[in-house]
């Protein structure tokens, strides 16, 4: 342990890039888990609610994205969107990237959900004359949501984790700000050890929140 | 534009493609097999009386289920030959995606031990089984039927992480792509043909998993 003062004096000396690194490992899983959530639930409501054609065209965009590793697809949106024509920074493609992977889960999880309701729910709110955007936002909606949030935390702090795939392709998340710290003074032991409770923080936080918001809305028994 | 499509430079170099699923599938299979292992003993440590190996067992899963697999990943290759652990670049890989898989099956372990009925245990007993015994010839196949098909998804799971190996240099699926990528430029066919033949290759083996779920399932 006589590296300890060293490692200490390292870590004080790059702690402004590990705060800028995970300055943007949090930009990119907020934004991740927003604008997946957003994407998702339209997803959600096509698989469940849609004609056959759409549904059919959003299930194969399911499948095909939940079949293909995360990273592959953070590599292909990063090699492929600028082939194509669409110049975006690393940041924007891996962004893409992740906000694709998201929609799928948050999708599926939410078509789960809706086809777990009792179809008595929707048959009771047509009888007494809702619409259908009424029968939604009153009825379904909130049974479904309390159904989905124990896997909505799970895909949020999945893409916490998913978001250090972008250190691959030149982000400069945590990780890559680790990597970058360690190849200066090669403690990696140290340093990869600092990241991963980082991100254990991040994430186990997250579990924990959600845990108290689940008992919060759980139904009286 | 002016992108014409142009397979050939993937065909050619699809054998290595092919060998690269090939060896993916293999450190999945590899790693669930060795996972099972370490999450049966970590489930029935959880389930077990004593707080201190109920509380070992829970800080394993809590810390590796809230770790990204990529930190973790890099941490053993670039940290265990540190302490003389001279391993090679896809033994570390394989011993931290089981160490990775062990955490998850811990938790579906867990659950389908929990769900067993209490009976079981005691007619093990009552025909004078010991308690190794009877976990090894009654509990653990029984478990075993009934988590099967979360099993069978995290192997799926499993098999996807297989790409990032590619981070540390494991001549796999995505390391190839990469590689043909790189030095073709043919962006748009390497990343088409490299993500159809993920997709396909959970659909086989999604479609597999249902055959033998069918084939396993407790006759009722």
């Amino acid at each position: 342990m006589s590296e300890l003062p060293q490692f200490a004096s390292e870590l004080w000396v790059s702690r402004w890039a590990i705060a800028q690194g995970l300055g943007t490992t949090i930009l990119i899983s907020m934004l991740a888990i927003v604008l997946g959530t957003i994407l998702g639930t339209f997803v959600g409501l096509v698989l469940v609610y849609s004609r056959w054609v759409s549904r059919f065209l959003v299930r194969i965009y399911v499948d095909f994205v939940r079949g293909t590793p995360v990273f592959v697809l953070v590599l292909a949106s990063f090699y492929l969107l600028s082939q194509i024509g669409i110049q975006l920074t690393a940041f924007q493609a891996g962004l893409f990237a992740l906000v694709i992977f998201c929609s799928t889960h948050v999708g599926e999880n939410l078509r789960g959900a809706l086809l777990s309701l009792p179809r008595g729910q929707t048959e009771a709110a047509k009888a007494i004359g809702l619409t259908f955007p009424q029968l939604f936002v009153y009825v379904l909606a909130p049974q479904a949501l309390r159904q989905a949030l124990p896997a909505w935390i799970n895909t949020a702090t999945e893409m916490v984790k998913a978001s250090t795939l972008l250190s691959v392709i030149g982000v400069l998340e945590l990780l890559l700000v680790t990597k970058q710290i360690i190849s200066r003074n090669f403690m990696s032991l140290e340093f990869y050890f600092t990241a991963g409770l980082i991100y254990f923080l991040i994430d186990y936080a997250i579990e924990r929140a959600g845990k108290a918001v689940e008992r919060r809305i759980a139904l009286p028994t | 534009m002016g992108y014409h499509l142009n397979f050939g430079a993937v065909w050619r170099d699809f054998d290595l493609l092919l060998s690269g699923l090939g060896l993916g599938l293999a450190l999945a299979i590899v790693s669930i097999f060795a996972g099972c292992w370490i999450g049966l003993v970590a489930a029935f440590a959880m389930n077990a009386k004593r707080p201190a190996s109920r509380r070992v067992a829970g800080c394993y899963v809590t810390a590796i289920r809230n770790t990204p697999l990529l930190v973790l990943i890099l941490f053993s290759y670039f940290v265990l030959p540190r302490f003389g652990f001279r391993i090679g670049k896809v033994e570390s890989f394989i011993l931290t995606l089981s160490i990775y898989a062990g955490a998850y099956l811990t938790e579906v372990f867990r659950g389908a031990l929990l769900a067993l009925p209490r009976g079981l245990r005691e007619a093990g007993l009552a025909i004078g089984l010991t308690e190794w015994q009877t976990k090894v010839w009654i509990i653990i196949p029984i478990m075993l039927r009934n988590a099967f098909p979360a099993l069978g998804n995290n192997f799926i799971s499993l098999f996807k992480d297989t790409s990032l190996a590619a981070a540390i240099a494991v001549p796999e699926l995505t390391f190839y792509a990469r590689q043909i990528n790189v030095n073709t430029f043919r962006v748009i066919e390497t990343w088409s043909v490299a993500s159809l033949m993920y997709v396909a290759a959970c659909y086989v083996i999604a479609a597999g998993l249902r055959f033998m779920e069918r084939r396993l399932a407790i006759p009722r």
